[in-house]
């Protein structure tokens, strides 16, 4: 494919000598949204923390944008500027204001001007309604501002694709939508490429082109969105679908 | 009251002395306490690094000076350095010397250990945003292992103080032993000039300590009622 932006290939995963992620191989193209879904322990988790580094792997390779990853601290730094990701633990670094955890990655890591960037985090603060919060702390906002501000603490610095681990798991149920709304923004407006590990089966079915169904560490199903919730081929999706009360 | 004891404090420049001595203190304390946390950060920075060799040769070195009373480490680098290694060094700079190696052991495991309780989800989304392992640790684990550690290091620094008072152990004039030679000097005109001296001695210390140990009190409620409910 030729806009692929991340293909995996023969992907093994140890923890000690736990077997926890079994030959895992899929590619993503630009643009597309792929979600991630199964049973609790079945390895999402881990799997996406896996693309940009977090947790490291036995076997197997990834490939970015047409170019082998050698898995080092060093390389993934790099590549971490253009690969976000957001955590289920909203996790604003609690010793700076709301401005300045988002200014931290364009202006120390990537270096670029802060009156400019200023500007840009304005506007995207604006749009999620943030904006007279941003010389606030971290703890004075909610779980739902915090995850905001975490979600575009990663867009300021440009990704070309971002991971999204559980964003809305740990928020109280008013505050997901507007998480889950400016996720179903980036796939509509900006085209973003997303892989997205999530329990919220209505908003999983809505925004996924793509379905990766885990169980045990082994994908067991790779299909279409569509496809996925209306006619899961294995036992085990179907069970998870009706264990999740979809 | 032609013989109250107060008036040692008064007769000829014995008042002058004792705050010469106390200013001595306090310059070996300031010093050793400015070069130990510095040296005491760079060191509980490498001890939180998986580098198994530098653990363990740093870990050696917090437990030699923890567990070694500080008045054996005076006078093994007192009476030790000169004989064995020729180096003749002035008692106020072998004290601080002593006291700064000593505060710097003693710093390296409070900066560690406040680095290591910082979350490891605040470690996971700085790497997430590109920063790497200097920048981390300057714009994201530090501030915060300083905000963990602070009221600690206060404690420490009174304690170090606090412990100045070994110091005429090793000949240095600080005011304590000032102090001691003031009661010997003046112990036939003066013979309660003792519980004077010392009196002063205490109070000294203490206007410098309670202040920073009161601090450090507050500054610990402080950040109890801040993290409350996180």
């Amino acid at each position: 494919m030729a806009n692929e932006v991340l293909k995996v290939e023969h992907l093994d995963k140890y923890y000690q000598k736990k077997h926890v992620l079994h030959d895992i191989n899929f590619t993503i193209s630009k643009g597309e949204v792929i979600t991630l879904l199964g049973p609790s322990g079945s390895g999402k988790s881990t799997l996406i923390r896996c693309l940009n580094g977090l947790e490291d792997f036995r076997n197997g390779e990834i490939t970015f944008e047409g170019k082998k990853v050698i898995p080092n601290e060093k390389n993934w730094q790099q590549l971490r500027q253009k690969i976000g990701m957001v955590f289920q633990s909203y996790d604003l670094f609690p010793n700076l204001t709301v401005l300045e955890n988002i200014l931290l990655g364009p202006t120390k890591v990537q270096k670029r001007n802060v009156d400019e960037v200023k500007q840009e985090v304005d506007k995207l603060l604006q749009k999620v309604d943030l904006l007279d919060y941003k010389d606030a702390y971290p703890r004075q906002l909610s779980g739902g501002q915090k995850q905001r501000i975490a979600i575009i603490r990663a867009l300021a610095l440009h990704p070309e694709f971002m991971l999204f681990d559980e964003v809305t798991a740990s928020l109280d149920p008013e505050m997901v939508r507007g998480v889950l709304n400016i996720i179903q923004d980036l796939a509509d407006e900006d085209n973003m490429t997303m892989i997205i590990v999530t329990h919220e089966m209505n908003f999983a079915q809505q925004i996924a082109d793509r379905v990766l169904f885990l169980k045990d560490g082994n994908i067991l199903e790779d299909t279409s969105g569509k496809e996925f919730f209306k006619n899961p081929k294995t036992d085990q999706a179907q069970e998870f679908l009706q264990s999740m009360n979809f | 009251m032609a013989h109250s004891g107060i008036n040692v404090l008064f007769e000829g420049t014995n008042l002058t002395r004792l705050l010469l001595g106390m200013w001595t203190t306090f310059k070996i304390a300031a010093v050793a306490i400015i070069i130990g946390l510095i040296i005491g950060i760079i060191l509980g920075i490498l001890r939180t690094f998986h580098n198994p060799i530098l653990r363990f040769v740093l870990r050696i070195y917090l437990e030699f000076f923890r567990i070694v009373p500080t008045v054996v480490l005076l006078f093994l680098f007192y009476y030790i350095l000169p004989r064995q290694m020729n180096l003749h060094m002035p008692g106020t700079q072998v004290a601080m010397l002593v006291f700064s190696l000593w505060v710097a052991a003693e710093m390296s495991d409070i900066v560690r250990g406040a680095l290591i309780s910082v979350p490891i989800h605040q470690k996971e989304s700085g790497l997430a945003i590109g920063l790497n392992k200097f920048q981390l640790y300057r714009y994201v684990l530090v501030p915060q292992a300083v905000q963990l550690e602070l009221p600690a290091t206060i404690n420490l620094i009174t304690r170090v103080i606090k412990t100045t008072s070994l110091l005429m152990l090793i000949s240095v004039m600080d005011v304590v032993n000032i102090g001691q030679q003031i009661v010997e000097a003046n112990n036939q005109k003066y013979p309660t000039g003792v519980f004077w001296i010392y009196g002063l001695i205490f109070l000294l210390y203490f206007l410098i300590d309670y202040p920073l140990s009161w601090w450090a009190g507050r500054l610990e409620k402080k950040r109890l009622e801040q993290t409350n409910g996180e």
